[in-house]
């Protein structure tokens, strides 16, 4: 469904699709069925001349019946999607599967840093790649993302990806994702962050093995960097 | 009985003055209509608000017709006080303040309210919460910019949002509204608890009256703990203490505890009363008793202790330990039990009606058809997995305008219809009321379906330019948007039409009877527009419920809460 619009690159973006599907064709249900309902009763029971009004007190069991079954059909259609959504929950958010690599995201206003594990694959080592609004993911890796803000609150989000995660001064919150297919996306904030909330928009590109070794290859390394 | 007849008299001798009459009223009804009027006075900025950020996204960087250009921080500023205005100065002074305060004693019989001197007070202090509120627009600096949630940092320190003065203004303004209706509130919950007509029991109480009731008790009860927040929130804005700053022990993530815990339960507050409204107008234009309104009753008790429970669903993404979301999850999707429960009943009330469509009804039945929609789209947000997703996008802000809307604009549209006739004395005309109904209810889908869809795609809120986003910024997506603006200035321009209806009819409109719809409640068998007093000969008393409408072996199809049997 939004795939049509919104390429889904994360191993958990169809989960959260079909998702959504679920409850747009539970909901869809009870929605078309309560308006046709609706409008058919305001059709069928409009006023007319020497025609009055029947008395329904709905106090009664046979009255009762006519809400009260829809409505343990409805408590039913809410455990179906409960289940769908704790399940899909607790995959993207609850759990941790082991990384491949790790990067870290920090929020300030208005930029996001990404700083890439170098040629090592650590973090915190000399080869540390900093960079600016730009995110360099390898398909087909698992990454856990430690995400944090300087200043006020601001949202990691990630559209092909379906995720989204605040970013709270003071902590440091860890998540995952899997890149499932290559190319080059919009990252946003979804938190708004002052005045320039509406620029603070950055980049993640997704490559082959190959694509990111050679980028990795051809970055300066962070402290050498900053030694200049 | 006797003590009534006293303060009644008293009111008659009373020479009234300009000022004793119009500004410094004690009266329920001057009070309700001062309400009123304040809150469509602030519609009218919020609205305005609406047309000035909506025609920058239509048309980003224009310099938009009686505004000029908006900057980023004028664009902030413009959705957070459309929010807050909206809400605060506008769902919650006309749906809960105007007709609470008009409704309670016309509809359980009783001269004014327990305390009308707080009563006055009450608008006082909401008169001064909008004074303070427009101030701060106009401060250096400008206006508050940190959305209405007003989380902190941004909203806590100057350093970061750049808008000192504007935010504690903001905040104080709003702290002030509270305690207008927190004074308003006990007035309410008072009255109809001991003013009541005698013969009136508790199944006796109009739906409406229950429900602005119940409203007002779940905003005293959801609004302390908001207030304390506050308290620390202007704290860290003014003596620069670090209650939300975690550079010095705070934690940010507790204000959005606290805003939520009284922010969810808010909803409620204003849903409420829109509900009981359309519940009225529809049992007296189907002619029909309101299906199992003691299932109702408790339906929305149940609902409004439900919805305690519920608030964190706006924060799943926000840093909440992830276990958390499950219980959330569950709370949230259980509401929808109650809230189905109430559109089943409004549904079957219609069953075997006689119906009319007259201006009242057709706002009754909207906000029904168009609240349905609010509500289910809410189903995917309190689904923690979906949130992911959804959450701070357009679907969210559509969702929620499918329910405010009907809430505050067809709910208020709905009740000012119904009860004109008995507020002025005077019809309003039916023909212009339904040209204004289709002119504001068609286009508020169109302004709301194009942004449901950008919303699944992935457009994401408060950005006040979206050619910084290539993906969103496709040519397509630039036309939905102004199909979206365009429809709202159709809107804005058609609420022209009801404010000439207003008040031509206000001074010209053709003189109404005491009980033009032939409704059954104790309002109607007052004078249209009810004196100082409300009942000059003698307060009414009551035999039955509001309700008994085409009631069988009788040759009227209304049967007055006031006759004997």
């Amino acid at each position: 469904m939004i795939e049509r619009y919104l390429v889904a690159a994360s191993s958990y973006a169809q989960d959260i699709d079909n998702l959504i599907l679920l409850i747009a064709v539970l909901v869809g249900f009870w929605l078309v069925l309560c308006e046709v309902v609706f409008f058919y009763f305001i059709w069928r029971f409009r006023a007319r001349d020497g025609h009055k009004a029947e008395y329904v007190s709905g106090e009664n069991k046979a009255h009762k019946r006519w809400i009260t079954i829809p409505h343990l059909l409805v408590l039913v259609c809410d455990v179906f999607i409960i289940y769908g959504a704790v399940r899909v929950w607790v995959n993207v958010k609850q759990t941790l599967p082991p990384p491949d690599a790790t990067v870290r995201v920090i929020g300030q206003q208005w930029a996001w840093t990404f700083v890439h594990p170098g040629a090592d694959g650590k973090l915190d080592t000399a080869d540390d790649i900093a960079k600016i609004d730009e995110l360099h993911v390898e398909v087909g890796k698992t990454y856990h993302y430690e995400l944090s803000a300087r200043d006020v609150l601001h949202s990691f989000s990630v559209p092909v990806f379906r995720l989204k995660q605040d970013a709270v001064p003071g902590r440091i919150i860890r998540g995952w994702f899997e890149p499932t297919k290559t190319g080059e996306y919009s990252v946003q904030c979804a938190e708004i962050c002052g005045m320039g909330h509406g620029l603070m928009g950055a980049r993640i590109m997704i490559e082959t093995p190959g694509e990111h070794a050679a980028w990795v290859a051809g970055q300066k390394p962070l402290s050498l960097a900053s030694a200049r | 009985m006797a003590t009534a007849d006293i303060t009644t008299d008293a009111h008659h001798h009373h020479e009234q003055t300009f000022w004793s009459k119009y500004v410094f009223s004690t009266d329920h009804k001057m009070i309700a209509m001062q309400y009123m009027f304040t809150g469509m006075f602030m519609a009218a900025i919020g609205g305005f608000m609406a047309y000035v950020f909506r025609m920058q996204l239509a048309f980003p960087g224009m310099e938009v017709p009686l505004f000029g250009l908006v900057g980023p921080n004028d664009y902030n500023a413009l959705i957070t006080n459309h929010g807050t205005i909206m809400i605060f100065w506008v769902a919650m002074p006309v749906l809960i303040a105007a007709f609470g305060n008009f409704l309670i004693p016309l509809m359980i019989g009783c001269d004014d309210m327990v305390f009308p001197k707080i009563n006055r007070l009450s608008y006082q202090i909401f008169l001064l919460s909008a004074v303070i509120l427009l101030i701060s627009l106009a401060v250096p600096g400008g206006g508050f910019a940190g959305a209405w949630t007003a989380y902190p940092p941004l909203s806590a320190q100057a350093q970061y949002s750049g808008t000192a003065l504007g935010s504690t203004l903001w905040l104080v303004a709003v702290a002030l509204e509270f305690v207008a209706f927190l004074l308003g509130g006990i007035n309410f919950v008072t009255t109809a608890m001991n003013s009541r007509a005698p013969g009136m029991k508790m199944y006796d109480i109009p739906m409406v009256i229950w429900m602005i009731v119940i409203a007002s008790v779940l905003f005293m009860a959801s609004v302390g703990p908001l207030i304390a927040g506050a308290i620390m929130l202007f704290m860290d804005q003014v003596v620069g203490t670090g209650f939300y700053d975690p550079a010095r022990g705070g934690d940010p993530v507790l204000w959005q505890h606290l805003f939520w815990f009284f922010g969810h339960p808010e909803v409620y507050v204003v849903l409420l009363p829109a509900l009981g409204i359309t519940a009225d107008i529809m049992c007296v234009f189907a002619r029909k008793k309101l299906f199992a309104y003691r299932t109702a009753l408790w339906t929305v008790f149940g609902t409004g202790i439900l919805s305690f429970t519920v608030w964190a669903h706006h924060q799943f993404v926000a840093g909440i330990d992830p276990r958390m979301a499950h219980i959330f999850t569950v709370t949230t999707l259980l509401i929808s039990i109650p809230i189905a429960e109430l559109c089943f009943i409004y549904i079957a009330t219609l069953y075997g009606g006689s119906i009319t469509l007259s201006t009242p009804m057709l706002w009754a039945l909207a906000f029904v058809a168009e609240f349905l929609i609010g509500g289910v789209t809410g189903i995917f947000l309190g689904a923690s997995g979906a949130d992911i997703y959804f959450h701070d996008t357009y679907f969210v802000l559509a969702h929620f305008h499918y329910t405010f809307f009907p809430i505050a604009i067809i709910g208020t549209f709905a009740g000012i219809t119904m009860w004109f006739p008995k507020m002025f004395g005077r019809y309003m005309s039916e023909f212009w009321g339904k040209v204004h109904f289709w002119g504001t209810v068609i286009p508020f889908n169109i302004i709301f379906i194009p942004l449901f869809f950008l919303g699944t795609i992935g457009q994401h809120r408060r950005i006040y330019d979206y050619t910084n986003f290539p993906e969103l910024s496709l040519p397509w997506m630039q036309d939905l948007r102004q199909l979206a603006t365009v429809a709202l200035i159709v809107m804005l321009l058609f609420q022209f039409i009801f404010l000439i209806n207003m008040f031509y009819s206000m001074f010209r409109g053709k003189k109404a009877p005491k009980n033009p719809w032939r409704a059954n409640t104790l309002e109607w068998t007052t004078e249209s527009p009810p004196p100082h007093g409300n009942w000059p000969e003698g307060l009414p008393e009551v035999y039955r419920g509001p309700y008994e409408y085409s009631t069988p072996g009788r040759d009227e199809d209304y049967w007055p809460q006031n006759v004997p049997s």
